[in-house]
């Protein structure tokens, strides 16, 4: 069995334990360095960015995750997104520039202008895994402001990238993790 | 009743949900708000006076000053929640207006109203309320909270009562679920909630929203010992800038709630601390000063 694990300093990582263990796979909880070893892929989970940020810098995680993203796959919801992008605003912030996006921080408003809505992915999430609609939480979210060119949207809301790849690594800037749906997990674990 | 499935049910607990594991810091000032941020709070809860100094000064406790909360709001990027009475549903419809992220509607302030609490399902913006035991988080619950923490005793600097609260809650949620229905009718009029809320917590084995601890909570062990009996984040009000040392405190504490399950990672995050607050008998108190009886 594929042993994902998932960042777990501050947010809602047990939400993804669950998420992946509906999917197929095996969570293990990362909270040191040396776990990275023992796992094929990381979900860094949603939380506060900021709050997770120090933590990695404080555990010294920030350096040993960044050297894992070079060979493995990594993938990101909302404060994970923050943290995988290569630049981040409002405000700036340093992150690990895993993946070739800029992001924009809280970008919808305060908690009053979170959000559950229906998408159509686009056609390539449907074929890679089931067709339907993808029901989406956005909880003070991010919004992706810049794509790179080696990177793939999934899917869109008003027009905004929410669901991106590029190569091995994933973000979404909604919570999957909050929806009985399988899919966007499965779509990470076939990358491990 | 309102619906669980609703959207703006999924997405006020979908908050509570990204702060779990974290600790959520009372702080008075723009200042003690970076303090909490720089120290890795998940959120800052705005209020007038941190609860050791009500409890020291008196007088009627309000909600913060609408200066100070845009000014907290104006210097962290974490979520900002602020306090408003019991039952004073227009310093709420204030608060949702100004757009913080979660109101608190605290015992720790005087009440505003001894018989009714705010009506939560009407507003858009999610709720947090106190619980001793079962019966009082599933009230609150009913009204429309997105999040309980149980009470403990605020600016007590002793976590004793807190201790009692998450150990009843957890207790009572375990007992419900070998119950039969039969019994669950009576349980519901027992606990005086609402069967729907009754036969849920029978069936999940927990609460539907995410069960937070707070009063009391001085030390990063203080933390962990909360979060160890069931809790799922703490709040930590005096204990932080009432010690010698709050930066430091603060920060030993975010990493309690994190490693609670790992005592050389307490030990460490111990280490370094110096006097934590002074703490109160709650035994010797009298029953007209604990915060805790406040809400019904």
């Amino acid at each position: 069995m594929k042993r994902a694990g998932v960042l777990a300093l501050q947010g809602d990582f047990a939400a993804h334990a669950d998420a992946l263990r509906r999917a197929g796979a095996e969570p293990v909880l990362v909270r040191e360095a040396g776990q990275l070893q023992q796992i094929d892929g990381l979900i860094i989970p949603g939380g506060e960015s900021t709050t997770m940020l120090k933590l990695l810098h404080l555990d010294k995680l920030f350096d040993p995750l960044a050297h894992f993203a070079a060979t493995r796959p990594v993938f990101g919801t909302c404060a994970g997104a923050i943290l995988l992008a290569r630049q981040v605003s409002n405000p700036a912030q340093e992150s690990l520039a895993v993946m070739d996006i800029d992001v924009e921080r809280n970008a919808y408003g305060r908690q009053l202008d979170s959000r559950v809505a229906e998408i159509e992915p686009e056609p390539e999430f449907r074929d890679r895994t089931a067709p339907g609609k993808l029901e989406t939480v956005f909880i003070r979210a991010p919004v992706i402001r810049r794509t790179g060119p080696r990177t793939k949207v999934l899917a869109r809301y008003n027009g905004d990238p929410v669901l991106v790849e590029e190569g091995r690594h994933m973000v979404a800037t909604f919570h999957p993790e909050l929806t009985p749906d399988a899919r966007v997990h499965s779509l990470f674990l076939e990358k491990l | 009743m309102f619906d669980f499935k609703s959207e703006q049910f999924r997405v006020k607990v979908g908050l509570a949900e990204m702060l779990k594991g974290g600790v959520i810091m009372d702080v008075t000032n723009a200042e003690q708000a970076k303090i909490a941020e720089d120290a890795g709070a998940s959120a800052v809860m705005a209020l007038e006076r941190v609860p050791a100094d009500i409890r020291k000064e008196g007088g009627v406790a309000r909600m913060a000053s609408i200066a100070k909360i845009e000014e907290i709001m104006r210097t962290v990027s974490i979520p900002v929640m602020a306090k408003a009475r019991i039952g004073h549903f227009m310093e709420a419809r204030i608060l949702e207006a100004l757009g913080v992220d979660y109101i608190d509607e605290s015992e720790v302030l005087t009440p505003a109203d001894e018989e009714h609490h705010i009506a939560k399902t009407d507003f858009r913006i999610p709720f947090v309320c106190g619980a001793r035991n079962l019966g009082e988080a599933l009230r609150r619950i009913a009204e429309g909270a997105a999040m309980i923490r149980t009470k403990g005793e605020a600016g007590s600097g002793n976590i004793v009562e807190a201790v009692r609260h998450i150990r009843t809650i957890v207790k009572e949620m375990k007992q419900l679920t070998v119950l039969g229905q039969e019994e669950l009718v009576h349980e519901a009029k027992q606990l005086q909630a609402p069967l729907e809320l009754v036969e849920l917590v029978a069936k999940l084995g927990k609460l539907p929203v995410p069960n937070f601890s707070a009063g009391g909570i001085a030390t990063p062990a203080d933390a962990a010992l909360v979060m160890q009996l069931g809790a799922e984040a703490v709040f930590v009000g005096s204990g932080i800038f009432k010690s010698s040392d709050p930066a430091a405190r603060a920060n030993a504490i975010v990493q309690a709630a994190k490693n609670y399950n790992n005592p050389e990672k307490l030990l460490e995050a111990s280490r370094a601390l110096a006097d934590a607050m002074t703490g109160l008998d709650i035994a010797k108190m009298e029953r007209s000063e604990l915060l805790q009886t406040r809400g019904w």
